[in-house]
C-alpha cells in the first residue's frame, strides 16, 4: 500500500523567480500544484503611513521606491495628481521631457520583464541582451537627473532638470537602434519551438475574469479588451501622437508576452513623434506657489503604468502633507489572480505565470 | 595498455594500471578547468559579456581559482539530512563518470581498455549517477532537492532508452559494439561518418545525450528559476565540487561519444589529410561538440517536465526505432 | 543620503510654518553642493534669499485663505476649496458640470432601486475631471454596489480601486467603480464608525475588492463582512494596531 501525502512547499521569499520578496506557499500533489497562497508583506515600508508626514516634493524620492523599476511614471501620477488638486499649469517643454522620459521608462520597464521572463523560462541571454539595451536608457536618464534608478525627477509643475546639451539626439539614436535591436529579439526568442511552448495556453483566462479581477495592462489586454489609459483616459499629451494599443485575444502568458513586447514598439513610435515635435526652449518649471498646499478635497488621478494602472489617491486637508495618499498599485491588484491561475498547473509553469503577471515587489507591498 | 589486460594482475601491471587512471584523472581535471573557463568565455562572448579575465592573463586562473575556493571552504551538512547518504551521493555520482571514461579510444592505438561492449559498458555506468542524484536529493531533506532529485530520475531513465535505441543503427553498420571497431568501419571520406547514413540516429542521440547530460534545454533536474538548484541545493564546498565535476566530466564523455560513434572518431575527413595525427582530429571534433553544447546552453529556453518527457517518449523513441528500420532495409538494399 | 539632502532642500522650498529667513539659506547653502537641486536655485539664489521672507508671507497667507475657504466648505464636500459652496447645489456663476445629469441619475436611480435614504450626499468633485461623487448609507452599501455592477445603465464591472480613510471623527472607504464600455467613473464613499468600523465586503461583487479589502482591514482596522478571508496582508499577523489610524502609536517612534 503505498501512502501518498501533499507535499507543502514554500516558494519565496527567497527564490530567484518570485521577483523579490514574495512568497507562495503551495501545496503540491507530485508537481501539480494542488492550492497557492499568496504572502507577501515582506517590503511593506509603509509608505502611505511615511507620506502622512512628509510634504509632496519629499513624498516623490518615496515614490521612487515603490515600483522601482519603473520610477519616472510613479513619479508621473503623484506629480500629476497634486497638480490637478491645485491647478496648475505645466510648461510645454516639462510636458514634453516628461513624457518622453515615461515612455523610455516603459521600454526600459518591459526590457527588463523581457530578460527576466526568458531567465525564468531557462534562457540566459535575453537576460543580458536586454539589460545592455536598459543600461542605455539608464545612462540616458542619469545624464538627465543624475540617478540610474531612484530617479527623483519630477516635481509638482515639472520636472528638476532640463534636458542637457545633445541629449534629445542621443535619445533619438538610441531610439533608432532600439527599433533594430527589438527586431533581432524577436528572431531570437519569439519564435523559439521550446519558448512558445512554454507560454502558449499557459496562465489562461477570459476577458470576464480579468475584468473581475481588476487587472490592467497588458494582463487586461491580453484578453481582448482594449483599455490603455493613454487612449482611453488621456493625459498628460498623449493625444497629440499616433500609437496603438496592441491587444492579445487568448489571454495566455503568449498573448501578454506579444502584447508587451509590441507596446515597447509603439513606446517608441512616441518617443519618435515626441522627439520630434519637442520644443525648442521653454521652462522646465512651471509657476508654483512657494508652498505646496493642495486645496482641501480630494482626487483620484490615475495613469499607465507599465504594469497596468496605477493610481493616486489624495485626501488633502489644505496642508503640505497629503491627510491620505493612497496608491493604487498594479501590481498588487493583479497579483490577485495569480492563486486561481495556479491550482493545476504544475511548478515550472508557476514560474511562467507569475512571470507574466510581471509583478515588483516594492509595488506589491508598497 | 590492451597487453597488459591479458597478463595476470601483478603488483607492477596494477601500478601501471594506477599510473594511467591518475593521468586520466589529471587530464579530466585540465579539461574540466578549462571547458568550465572556455564555457564561461563563449557565453561571455554570445552576450556581449567579456567572460572571466581578471584571474592569471586572460582570466585563464579563474577556474582554479574557483576549485580552491570550493576546496577550501566549510564543509557544511545540513542538521536534518541523512548524513552516511549525503557524503556518499557525490561520490556515487563521480566514480562512474570518471569509470565510463575508460573505454573510450582516442585514436587507433590510445585506449584504457578494449571492451567488446564499450558502448553498453557506458550506459550501464551512466545509470548509477542517477541514483546518486536521487539519493543527494533524497539525503538533503530538502523539498527542492528531492523534486530536482525525481526529476532527475525520471529524466534519464526516460532518456537513455532513445539513446541507447538511437545508436543501434550505427552498430549495425559496424557490426560491432565495440567503440574502436565502430570507428574503424566509419575510415574513409567524410560523408562515410556514421552522421550522414545515421541522420536520424545522429540527430535523436544528439538530444537524447544534452538530456543526459542535464543540460539546457533539459536543466529541469537543477532548474534554478524554480527549484532553486535541484537536488545540489544544499551541496557546497567539494561535495558540490564533485557534482560540478561529475557534470563536467559527462560533458567531456558524451562528446568523446558523439565523435567515435557519429563523427569518425579519429578519422580524418578525407584520407589525403591522414597525415595530421589521428589524435589531433579526435580533439577538433571533440572540441566542436563540446563548443555546441555551450552554444545550445546560450541559445535556448528550458523544457517543462510534461513535454521533457512527451518528447522521449513520443518523438524520439519512435524516430530512433524507425531509424533501425531503415538501417536494416538500406542494409540489405546495398548488399 | 540623497532623500536627506532633498528633504533639506525642500523643507526650505515649500515654506514650513515656522520657517525663518536664518533657517532658509543653511539648507539651500546645503543643497548647493547636494546632486538633486532645483534649476532655480542656481540661476535667481541671490534673488530668492531676498525673495525668501516675502514669499513665504504671501504663501501663508494664500495658505491661510484656503483654509478658510476649505472650512467653509462642508469637510466632506470634498470639491476644491474655491469652486465648491455647498454640495449639491451649483454656485450661481459657474456652469453646470457635464456630468451632473449623470449625478442626478445615479441618485435617482439608487434611491429608486435600492432605499429612498441609501445617498446620504451627492456631488461632483471638479478638481478631478468631474468626478460625480456619492456617500452612500453604510447598510445599504451592499445593495448598492450590486446595483452598479448589475445595472445595465451603470455596467460599472470594473472596480478600479479601493482606499480607507480615517478622518478621525469616522472612517470612510472610497470605491471607484467603472464601466469599460461606457468609460464612466463614478467615486462612491461609505462611511463607518470608527469603534468597530464595518463596511459590508463587495468581494463577492468584485473579485478584485479582496485583497484592497484586505489592505484596509489590515492597515485601517476596517472590518468587512462578507469577505471570504479576511486576514492582514502587509503586516505580520500578529501585529498590534492598524498602522494608517490617525491615533496608531508607532512601537518605536524613531522608525
Amino acid at each position: 500500500m503505498i501512502r501518498t501525502e501533499e507535499l507543502l512547499l514554500n516558494v519565496g521569499p527567497q527564490h530567484p523567480s518570485t521577483h523579490g520578496v514574495f512568497r507562495i506557499v503551495v501545496k503540491l500533489d507530485g508537481e501539480i500544484i494542488t492550492e497557492a497562497t499568496p504572502v507577501m508583506g515582506y517590503l511593506h515600508r509603509g509608505t502611505e503611513k511615511l507620506a502622512e508626514n512628509l510634504n509632496f516634493t519629499q513624498i516623490i524620492p518615496y515614490t521612487d521606491r515603490m515600483d522601482y523599476v519603473s520610477a519616472m511614471t510613479n513619479n508621473y501620477v503623484l506629480c500629476h495628481s497634486v497638480e490637478k488638486m491645485m491647478g496648475l499649469e505645466i510648461p510645454e517643454r516639462a510636458e514634453f521631457l516628461r513624457l518622453i522620459v515615461m515612455e523610455m521608462q516603459r521600454v526600459a520597464s518591459h526590457l527588463v520583464w523581457w530578460g527576466t521572463y526568458l531567465l525564468d523560462i531557462g534562457a540566459m541571454s535575453p537576460f543580458l541582451y536586454a539589460f545592455s539595451d536598459r543600461e542605455r536608457i539608464l545612462q540616458l536618464f542619469n545624464e538627465l537627473c543624475g540617478a540610474r534608478l531612484t530617479y527623483n525627477y519630477m516635481r509638482v509643475g515639472g520636472v528638476k532638470w532640463d534636458a542637457p546639451d545633445g541629449w534629445i539626439d542621443r535619445v533619438k539614436t538610441f531610439v533608432k537602434d532600439m527599433h533594430f535591436r527589438l527586431d533581432e529579439y524577436h528572431n531570437l526568442v519569439s519564435g523559439n519551438e521550446i519558448f512558445l511552448s512554454r507560454i502558449k495556453g499557459v496562465g489562461q483566462y477570459d476577458a470576464q475574469t480579468a475584468i473581475d479581477y481588476g487587472l490592467s495592462g497588458a494582463n487586461l489586454r491580453s484578453t481582448g479588451v482594449q483599455w490603455d489609459l493613454r487612449k482611453t483616459e488621456p493625459y498628460s499629451l498623449y493625444d497629440r501622437f499616433e500609437f496603438d494599443v496592441p491587444v492579445g485575444k487568448n489571454g495566455d502568458c503568449y498573448d501578454r508576452y506579444l502584447c508587451r513586447m509590441e507596446e515597447i514598439t509603439q513606446s517608441l513610435r512616441i518617443l519618435d513623434q515626441a522627439l520630434e515635435q519637442f520644443p525648442g526652449e521653454g521652462d522646465t518649471m512651471g509657476k508654483v506657489p512657494r508652498a505646496i498646499r493642495p486645496p482641501a478635497g480630494e482626487i483620484y488621478v490615475r495613469i499607465e503604468s507599465p504594469r497596468g494602472e496605477i493610481g493616486c489617491h489624495i485626501v488633502s486637508k489644505g496642508k503640505a502633507e497629503p491627510y491620505r495618499l493612497k496608491f493604487r498599485r498594479p501590481s498588487f491588484v493583479n497579483l490577485q489572480i495569480l492563486p486561481k491561475l495556479l491550482v493545476g498547473e504544475s511548478m515550472t509553469n508557476l514560474v511562467t505565470i507569475l512571470g507574466g503577471i510581471d509583478i515588483v515587489l516594492g509595488e506589491v507591498d508598497c | 595498455m590492451q597487453h597488459f589486460w591479458d597478463q595476470p594482475l601483478s603488483w607492477g601491471t596494477a601500478a601501471i594500471f594506477a599510473a594511467g587512471a591518475v593521468g586520466v584523472l589529471a587530464f579530466v581535471l585540465f579539461f574540466v578547468t578549462y571547458a568550465i573557463y572556455f564555457e564561461r568565455k563563449v557565453i561571455g562572448w554570445m552576450q556581449y559579456r567579456k567572460g572571466p579575465n581578471r584571474t592569471g592573463p586572460l582570466g585563464l586562473l579563474q577556474s582554479v581559482a574557483d576549485v580552491a575556493k570550493l576546496l577550501l571552504k566549510e564543509d557544511t551538512i545540513p542538521k536534518k539530512a541523512d548524513k552516511g547518504l549525503f557524503v556518499l551521493a557525490p561520490v556515487l555520482a563521480f566514480v562512474p563518470s570518471f569509470a565510463v571514461l575508460a573505454m573510450i579510444p582516442y585514436s587507433m592505438n590510445l585506449q584504457f581498455a578494449d571492451l567488446n561492449v564499450g558502448f553498453l559498458y557506458y550506459i550501464a555506468l551512466s545509470g548509477i549517477t542517477t541514483i546518486a542524484i536521487v539519493v543527494g536529493g533524497w539525503a538533503s531533506n530538502n523539498k527542492y532537492a528531492l523534486l530536482g532529485g525525481m526529476r532527475s530520475a525520471a529524466q534519464m531513465i526516460s532518456y537513455e532508452v532513445p539513446l541507447v535505441i538511437s545508436v543501434v543503427g550505427c552498430v549495425m553498420l559496424s557490426g560491432s559494439l565495440n567503440l574502436r571497431e565502430i570507428v574503424e568501419s566509419q575510415a574513409g571520406y567524410f560523408w562515410q561518418w556514421n552522421f550522414i547514413p545515421q541522420i536520424i540516429g545522429f540527430a535523436v542521440f544528439l538530444v537524447a545525450a544534452v538530456s543526459e547530460l542535464n543540460r539546457t534545454p533539459f536543466d529541469l533536474p537543477e532548474a534554478e528559476s524554480e527549484l532553486v538548484a535541484g537536488y545540489h541545493v544544499e551541496y557546497s564546498g567539494f561535495r558540490f565540487a564533485f557534482f560540478m565535476l561529475t557534470e563536467y566530466v559527462y560533458v567531456y564523455a558524451i562528446a568523446a561519444l558523439t565523435t567515435l560513434l557519429f563523427l569518425g572518431g579519429w578519422n580524418a575527413p578525407a584520407p589525403q589529410l591522414d597525415f595530421i595525427p589521428g589524435i589531433l582530429w579526435f580533439f577538433v571534433k571533440f572540441a566542436f561538440i563540446v563548443f555546441s553544447l555551450f552554444w545550445i546552453r546560450a541559445t535556448f529556453p528550458r523544457l517543462r517536465v510534461d513535454q521533457l518527457m512527451g518528447l522521449a517518449w513520443k518523438v524520439l523513441l519512435p524516430l530512433a526505432i524507425l531509424n533501425i528500420f531503415l538501417t536494416a532495409i538500406g542494409i540489405e538494399l546495398m548488399r | 543620503m540623497s532623500d536627506d539632502n532633498k528633504r533639506e532642500e525642500d523643507s526650505a522650498a515649500p515654506a514650513p510654518a515656522a520657517g525663518d529667513t536664518p533657517a532658509a539659506p543653511a539648507p539651500a547653502a546645503e543643497g548647493d553642493a547636494a546632486p538633486p537641486k532645483r534649476k532655480e536655485t542656481d540661476e535667481e539664489k541671490a534673488a530668492r534669499r531676498k525673495a525668501a521672507l516675502e514669499a513665504r508671507e504671501a504663501a501663508k497667507a494664500a495658505a491661510a485663505q484656503a483654509a478658510a475657504q476649505a472650512a467653509q466648505t462642508a469637510q466632506t464636500a470634498g470639491a476644491a476649496g474655491d469652486s465648491a459652496e455647498g454640495s449639491e447645489p451649483q454656485d450661481p456663476p459657474k456652469p453646470p458640470s457635464p456630468n451632473q445629469p449623470r449625478l442626478d441619475r445615479v441618485v435617482a436611480l439608487l434611491r429608486e432601486l435600492v432605499a429612498e435614504d441609501a445617498v446620504e450626499e451627492a456631488y461632483i468633485n471638479e478638481p478631478n475631471d468631474h468626478l460625480p461623487t456619492l456617500v452612500v448609507k453604510n447598510d445599504r452599501w451592499l445593495q448598492a454596489a450590486g446595483l452598479f455592477r448589475n445595472h445595465a445603465e451603470l455596467g460599472c464591472n470594473y472596480l478600479r480601486n479601493v482606499s480607507g480613510v480615517d478622518y478621525e471623527t469616522h472612517m470612510e472607504v472610497v470605491y471607484y467603480p467603472l464601466s469599460l464600455e461606457s468609460r464612466h467613473v463614478y467615486c462612491v464613499k461609505v462611511k463607518a464608525d470608527r469603534e468597530n468600523a464595518s463596511v459590508a465586503s463587495v468581494t463577492p461583487i468584485w473579485e478584485t475588492a479582496n485583497w484592497n479589502e484586505r489592505e484596509i482591514y489590515d492597515l485601517l482596522g476596517i472590518d468587512f463582512p462578507g469577505h471570504p478571508d479576511l486576514r492582514r496582508i502587509m503586516m505580520p499577523d500578529d501585529w498590534v494596531g492598524h498602522p494608517l489610524r490617525k491615533d496608531y502609536v508607532p512601537l518605536d517612534p524613531e522608525v
